[in-house]
């Protein structure tokens, strides 16, 4: 359908979401430059170089918060995959208050602030006496990833024809077949959206991190947190830089599997 | 449709069941925790209550266990309000224009910028507001550009003051109020806009009789979206704001770093949730009003 | 045993949420290789029933008896019924063959009987060449084929259709009307039809069932449907009727004599075959369908009444004449009548006495 986009076009709009634009991307590309600069100090450019990058990889502390950040990711995600595909397949069918219930707590880590997810757990590690370390971070990850892997998955969902899974019980398939064949296949691209964003958030978390994490569980984030307050080093930028990229990277593939069509021929 | 099966209940039992523990639990214990009683080197006393983390809010205790007033703690929430409401303010400043301007666009384009929008929300806050010590800072990029432009002669000092925070702030939120500004915009029946104009109205009384009131729902979303983490903000604060602005967030993480004072920082970050269950109260109100009206 | 395929008794279902049931003790039997037709109004309970029977939603009592087998908790994987869906429901990520092979791949059939299935059931829908394209590549009526074919290749003992045609055009819809009577005759399956759209409920059915807030209100074949319905809303729900106020003035064995509210003794006179249990001085309402009105002079009849307008429908001529007390009165006359000079004119009008349906008002 063809339609008149210019009725809402007010003068100086586009000058604006311009300086927006650039006002976001700002910071990550003078970031991303300053990490390839070839100066001991941070200020003065004095040539293109990938020096900091060789430095980040040759530093153990940082490897092994980066390890961490990794082991961490992984699990969480998958974790918090699985949960919500099973939480999305089981409140696909009713639409009773038991929904309402379900998808109020999916929601609440995105609801309440991170400092405060942050302290309640700490407070319930400390409690029941776990340890601060990996098992903790993990636990605590895997709390904000349900709500980020569990949203694309859904709204996968919500774009298909509920008679598809109809159709296949119809078609004498049991509940195992019907998700193998049918709803797996066709929530694919959701799950593993969902999946990519559960992994990002985990990646890029400091606050809930930087409460729960015992020494030994340091990951990423809170290693450049402690290089930062030591100073401004053209390592931090580069590793920095290596954490943006990564995440858009991942963002970028997420977005793109988002955008494929869930069926060409939805019921009317 | 509307029954409920044992089947699931059993898919939906993992999700909930860890969110319950893992979310509801620890929310709760934080809620008791903050009517403890503080134990002398950190941690607590379980089992003895008291409202003293409360009173601490307003009261200072001396030596002598005489309470008098104290605006120190006031001072650091009047402060993360007014840093919360000026960053909600520009990010509405600058994101209303923006999703107009993207819903001037052909979808294609709409889609492009709303990825590019999406993008930093994303990726590491920390670094992100990292990033902008680096522009910031004495001699930082700002610095350096404005000196070449002849606009100033001397470093702005900009890093380490409010200013800073508020930047920060604006910058990490900014996503917050585009993202359902913009999709509160794009969902407007294009005919309505069409019978405005038809019906004699000029641009501007389009936007503020037609548009903006139709567009309201997001734009009372997008404002809850940015003020409440910005309330709770840590980060920003951290990293660019120094000592001079310190933000509630920052309050809270202090008690359980160097202050030791577990059961204030839980009765602080119970003050940042009744907020936003306040705000969210607010935002419903309007949702119903404004359906009300559709 | 009895040979009904489907067996329904006192049925009740009522929605969470829902004031009314959206189905109040349904009972009704599908005899076996019948062509049966739920048909009725949105929200009539035709589609619940449908999805029970499917097994889609389960009844709050009742029992639904397949083949003789009671079936009321039974999920849908387990019944031998098929659905051809509103939607097609075709599965986006297979191909044609692969959809229609779907059901015998879970029921475990060998391979070669699969392919050999696939084949005959391309065949039989006109789907030959089609088996590797995707369903979005296909035409609303190639999807319709398919989900048709994927419904009957494991030969379900009955075939639920859920307004399969109400996403294609009339001619298409037309043409698979006929297409589907066809179906239905060589493979011998009973179809259970779901519509609101009466014309291809009498069309292509063995047996209507009207349907009206979650009841019954008749079952019979098309044309008892149509000439003798059982009240008044299947009397209007189904084709074009007159409906005559009128009170009842004498009985005479089955028949009866009655005058048209507000109408005089003489020029308001209806005789009626089948008067029922109305006794004289009983208000009703009286039903004709308008092609059995015919148009007689003034002097021959005691019914008259005033041509007001006619109104030109391509195959025919709808006549509107206002009568004596009020009430409107439509004749159908072939669409070449010339009414112009009567218009304005008063003028007779008659019908055999078993074209009238008499119901207490």
């Amino acid at each position: 359908m063809m339609r008149d986009q210019s009725l809402l076009r007010i003068p100086g709009a586009s000058v604006i979401a311009a300086l927006a634009l650039v006002f976001l991307y700002l910071p990550i590309v003078t970031l991303v430059a300053l990490s390839f600069n070839a100066s001991d100090l941070t200020t003065i450019w004095t040539g293109f170089s990938v020096r900091w990058y060789a430095a980040v990889l040759d530093n153990g502390d940082m490897l092994r918060a980066a390890k961490n950040s990794l082991i961490t990711a992984s699990i969480a995600t998958v974790l918090a995959t699985a949960a919500a595909t099973a939480a999305t397949l089981g409140v696909a069918r009713t639409r009773s208050a038991y929904r309402g219930v379900v998808e109020g707590l999916l929601g609440l880590p995105l609801l309440v602030p991170e400092i405060v997810t942050a302290v309640a757990l700490l407070l319930l590690f400390v409690l029941v006496g776990a340890p601060l370390g990996l098992l903790s971070v993990i636990l605590a990850h895997t709390v904000f990833c349900i709500p980020f892997a569990y949203y694309p998955i859904r709204s996968r969902l919500a774009g298909l024809d509920p008679a598809l899974i109809e159709a296949a019980s119809d078609l004498y398939a049991s509940a195992w077949q019907r998700f193998l064949r049918i709803e797996l296949p066709l929530l694919g691209p959701g799950i593993l959206a969902g999946a990519l964003l559960a992994f990002i958030s985990s990646l890029g978390d400091f606050v809930i991190t930087y409460f729960v994490a015992g020494p030994g569980a340091t990951t990423l984030p809170v290693y450049i947190f402690g290089m930062i307050r030591i100073g401004v080093t053209p390592e931090v930028n580069a590793l920095s830089a290596i954490l943006l990229l990564t995440s858009i990277a991942v963002i970028g593939v997420a977005f793109l599997l988002g955008r494929r069509p869930a069926s060409q021929h939805k019921g009317g | 449709m509307n029954e409920l099966r044992p089947r699931d209940i059993a898919l939906t039992a993992p999700a909930a069941l860890f969110l319950v523990a893992f979310m509801v639990a620890p929310l709760l214990l934080m809620v008791y925790v903050s009517t403890l009683e503080r134990a002398p080197f950190g941690g607590v006393l379980w089992g003895s209550h008291t409202a003293v983390a409360y009173e601490k809010l307003l009261l200072e205790r001396d030596l002598l266990g005489a309470l008098s007033f104290n605006s120190d703690y006031i001072a650091i929430f009047a402060r993360s309000f007014r840093l919360a409401a000026i960053t909600t303010a520009l990010t509405l400043a600058i994101g209303l224009p923006t999703a107009l301007y993207m819903t001037t666009l052909s979808p294609r384009r709409a889609a492009i910028i709303l990825f590019l929008v999406t993008v930093p929300f994303w990726t590491n806050l920390l670094v992100r507001n990292f990033a902008w010590i680096l522009i910031l800072r004495n001699g930082g990029q700002l610095d350096s550009l404005l000196l070449w432009l002849g606009i100033t002669s001397q470093p702005l000092d900009i890093l380490y003051t409010p200013w800073a925070t508020g930047i920060g702030l604006t910058y990490s939120f900014l996503p917050f109020m585009i993202l359902p500004v913009y999709v509160a915009l794009e969902r407007i029946d294009r005919r309505l806009i069409e019978a405005a104009f038809d019906l004699g109205a000029d641009r501007l009384r389009v936007l503020t009789r037609v548009v903006l009131p139709l567009a309201m729902p997001g734009i009372v979303a997008g404002a809850v979206l940015v003020f409440v983490p910005c309330l709770g903000a840590y980060v920003s604060p951290e990293l660019l704001g120094g000592g001079k602005s310190l933000m509630i967030g920052n309050l809270v993480q202090a008690q359980f770093g160097a202050s030791r004072n577990w059961p204030f920082g839980a009765a602080l970050a119970l003050v940042l949730v009744l907020i936003l269950l306040l705000s969210l109260a607010l935002l419903a109100l309007v949702r119903r009003r404004a359906e009300r009206l559709s | 045993m009895t040979d009904a395929a489907v067996a329904i008794s006192s049925v009740r279902k009522t929605f969470a949420g829902a004031s009314q049931p959206a189905l109040g003790g349904v009972s009704l039997d599908i005899l076996k290789n019948e062509f049966f037709t739920l048909l009725g109004p949105s929200g009539c309970g035709k589609t619940t029933l449908l999805r029970m029977i499917a097994g889609f939603e389960n009844p709050d009592s009742g029992a639904i008896l397949l083949d003789g087998t009671a079936m009321a908790r039974t999920p849908p994987n387990r019944r031998p019924v098929n659905t051809v869906f509103q939607s097609y429901a075709l599965f986006p990520h297979m191909s044609v063959a692969q959809n229609i092979a779907f059901a015998l791949e879970m029921l475990g059939r060998p391979r070669d009987a699969i392919r050999a299935r696939v084949a005959e059931m391309m065949r039989l829908l006109r789907l030959d060449g089609l088996g590797d394209r995707r369903p979005a590549q296909l035409s609303g009526g190639q999807q319709q084929r398919v989900a048709l074919g994927r419904a009957l290749a494991p030969e379900p003992k009955v075939l639920l259709l859920d307004e399969p045609l109400s996403a294609l055009d009339l001619k298409l819809r037309k043409e698979m009307q006929i297409e589907l009577k066809r179906l239905q005759t060589e493979t011998g399956i009973t179809f259970v039809f779901v519509t609101h759209d009466q014309e291809e409920a009498l069309t292509m059915s063995d047996r209507v069932a009207v349907m009206r807030g979650g009841a019954v209100m008749q079952i019979g074949r098309p044309a008892d449907i149509y000439e003798r319905p059982a009240n008044l809303f299947v009397a209007e729900f189904i084709g074009e009727a007159n409906l005559l106020p009128a009170i009842c003035v004498d009985r005479t064995g089955h028949g009866g004599t009655f005058r048209l509210a507000g109408a005089s003794d003489d020029d308001g006179a209806i005789a009626v075959a089948d008067a029922g249990t109305l006794a004289p001085g009983q208000t009703a309402t009286l039903v004709v369908r308008p092609e059995r009105v015919a148009l007689v002079p003034a002097q021959t009849t005691r019914l008259r009444g005033q041509a007001r307008e006619a109104v030109y429908r391509g195959s025919d001529l709808m006549l509107h004449a206002s009568l004596p007390g009020g009430a409107m009165l439509r004749a159908r006359l072939p669409g070449d009548a010339d009414v112009t000079a009567l218009i304005g004119q008063v003028t007779g009008f008659a019908f055999p006495g078993d074209a009238v349906r008499a119901f207490a008002a």
